[in-house]
């Protein structure tokens, strides 16, 4: 199972070049919960779209997030409506546009895995240093070994192998996954992007598996270009400073216990769930999406009745298919309907 | 989200740098990475960069970069 969904993450990869299709068919792909966008849950949606509601505030986002469907809205219908909705490429650019706009509220929707926590972090101490007052946080930032942990625990699938994503362990290094050899008896590669990096990958995982009775199932990195054992320790040093460690809700896979980020009470003047109170509906997810069990690795894309059907990318149903890293987008994209 | 490419550092300015890949530039922070110097090759990450890595492996990606993009347009 990979767990980066990535543009230009593990599932697009596997998919654009044709991996699939190259590896013996005793070798199959699962994609996991590896798309920041598709693991936010409804109602953490439901409450970005609230609060782009409330007056003199501007939401920045990534992208992605956009168009993404919460219960009864999204951010770019709230845009339409009338709410300040930013896209941003960087948290840099989010504190700028709350230095420039004193008189608002300016709110970051903090979605995102170990790769993206430290650049929220390094956002909150650029606005401690710079007296920036009106810039917040909603911290929805998810880790994941703990997901890992979660999957291997429900036994739901039978995973024998994890390609563990590349940029989550240029942060946080190979040590977090050790557990999962350890205890689980499941192999475990540290993979870069390149299709070659993701054959050799795999070629490494089912050496590992095919090891596995003989009992030396481990973490190797076969991304060392980028990943280094103990990780970026500066980046992490700084998500120690600002986060401390909680419980997220991930769709499909629900509250998983240590597997979310939260902002320390040192820096709670930055976190938009102290700042503002907005009142929420009971969140819905749409009727007939798979998406819950497709994060899970549990269907594929083909297996939801509304695959290609009525669920497009020009007009998606749920976030897998709306977020370029989705597993579903990149079925639609990349696959034809016989190699499904 | 967690793409990450990597771009060479022309100039350093404090926890800020000037990078370039492809003829591009752009300004990004090094707050994670205080080791980068001058013509170094590190991993961009939404305006940061994640690590520093060695100039080989970094053409190298690049190289392959170029080859999977003068593929697609012959398709």
């Amino acid at each position: 199972m990979e767990f980066c969904g990535g543009h230009s993450g593990h599932t697009h990869a596997i998919l654009r070049y044709g991996i699939r299709q190259l590896v013996p068919k005793t070798v199959e792909m699962r994609s996991g919960p590896g798309c920041p966008v598709c693991v936010t849950a409804t109602a953490d949606l439901d409450k970005a779209i609230a609060l782009a509601h409330l007056p003199d505030v501007i939401i920045t986002t990534f992208g992605d997030m956009i168009r993404v469907p919460g219960s009864y809205s999204s951010l770019q219908k709230a845009k339409a409506e009338g709410a300040d909705v930013r896209i941003v490429y960087s948290t840099i650019d989010a504190v700028e546009i709350a230095q420039v706009n004193p008189e608002k509220s300016v709110i970051f929707i903090g979605i995102g895995f170990e790769t993206t926590a430290p650049t929220i972090a390094a956002s909150i101490l650029k606005a401690q240093q710079d007296k920036t007052e009106n810039f917040y946080i909603l911290s929805l930032n998810k880790l994941t070994p703990p997901v890992m942990k979660a999957l291997l625990d429900s036994g739901e699938i039978k995973l024998n192998g994890i390609v563990c994503p590349g940029h989550v362990s240029v942060i946080i290094g190979s040590h977090p996954y050790e557990f999962i050899p350890r205890d689980y008896g499941v192999a475990c590669v540290i993979s870069g992007f390149e299709p070659l990096d993701i054959l050799l990958c795999i070629d490494k995982l089912v050496e590992q598996i095919e090891q596995i009775e003989k009992g030396d199932p481990r973490v190797e990195i076969a991304y060392p270009r980028g990943v280094k054992p103990e990780g970026n320790r500066k980046a992490l040093q700084l998500m120690e400073d600002v986060f401390e460690i909680g419980e997220a809700n991930w769709r499909g896979v629900g509250v998983v216990p240590q597997s979310g980020l939260e902002i320390r009470g040192k820096y709670e003047r930055f976190d938009a769930d102290k700042a503002f109170s907005v009142s929420l509906k009971p969140p819905r997810e749409p009727e007939g999406c798979r998406c819950g069990d497709i994060i899970r690795g549990a269907a594929m894309p083909i297996e939801c009745k509304l695959f290609r059907k009525v669920c497009t990318p020009e007009s998606p149903v749920g976030p897998c298919m709306v977020s370029s890293e989705g597993a579903c987008a990149a079925y639609y994209q990349y696959e034809t309907v016989e190699e499904l | 989200m967690c793409l990450a490419v990597p771009v060479k550092i022309v100039s350093i300015d404090g926890e800020m740098a000037e990078t370039e890949i492809a003829g591009v530039r752009r300004r990004v922070s090094i707050a994670f990475t205080p080791e980068a110097k001058v013509g170094d090759y590190v991993l961009l990450h939404t305006g940061y960069a994640i690590t520093v890595i060695d100039e080989a492996e970094a053409e190298e990606t690049l190289k392959l970069l170029e080859e999977i993009a003068s593929l697609s347009e012959v398709h």
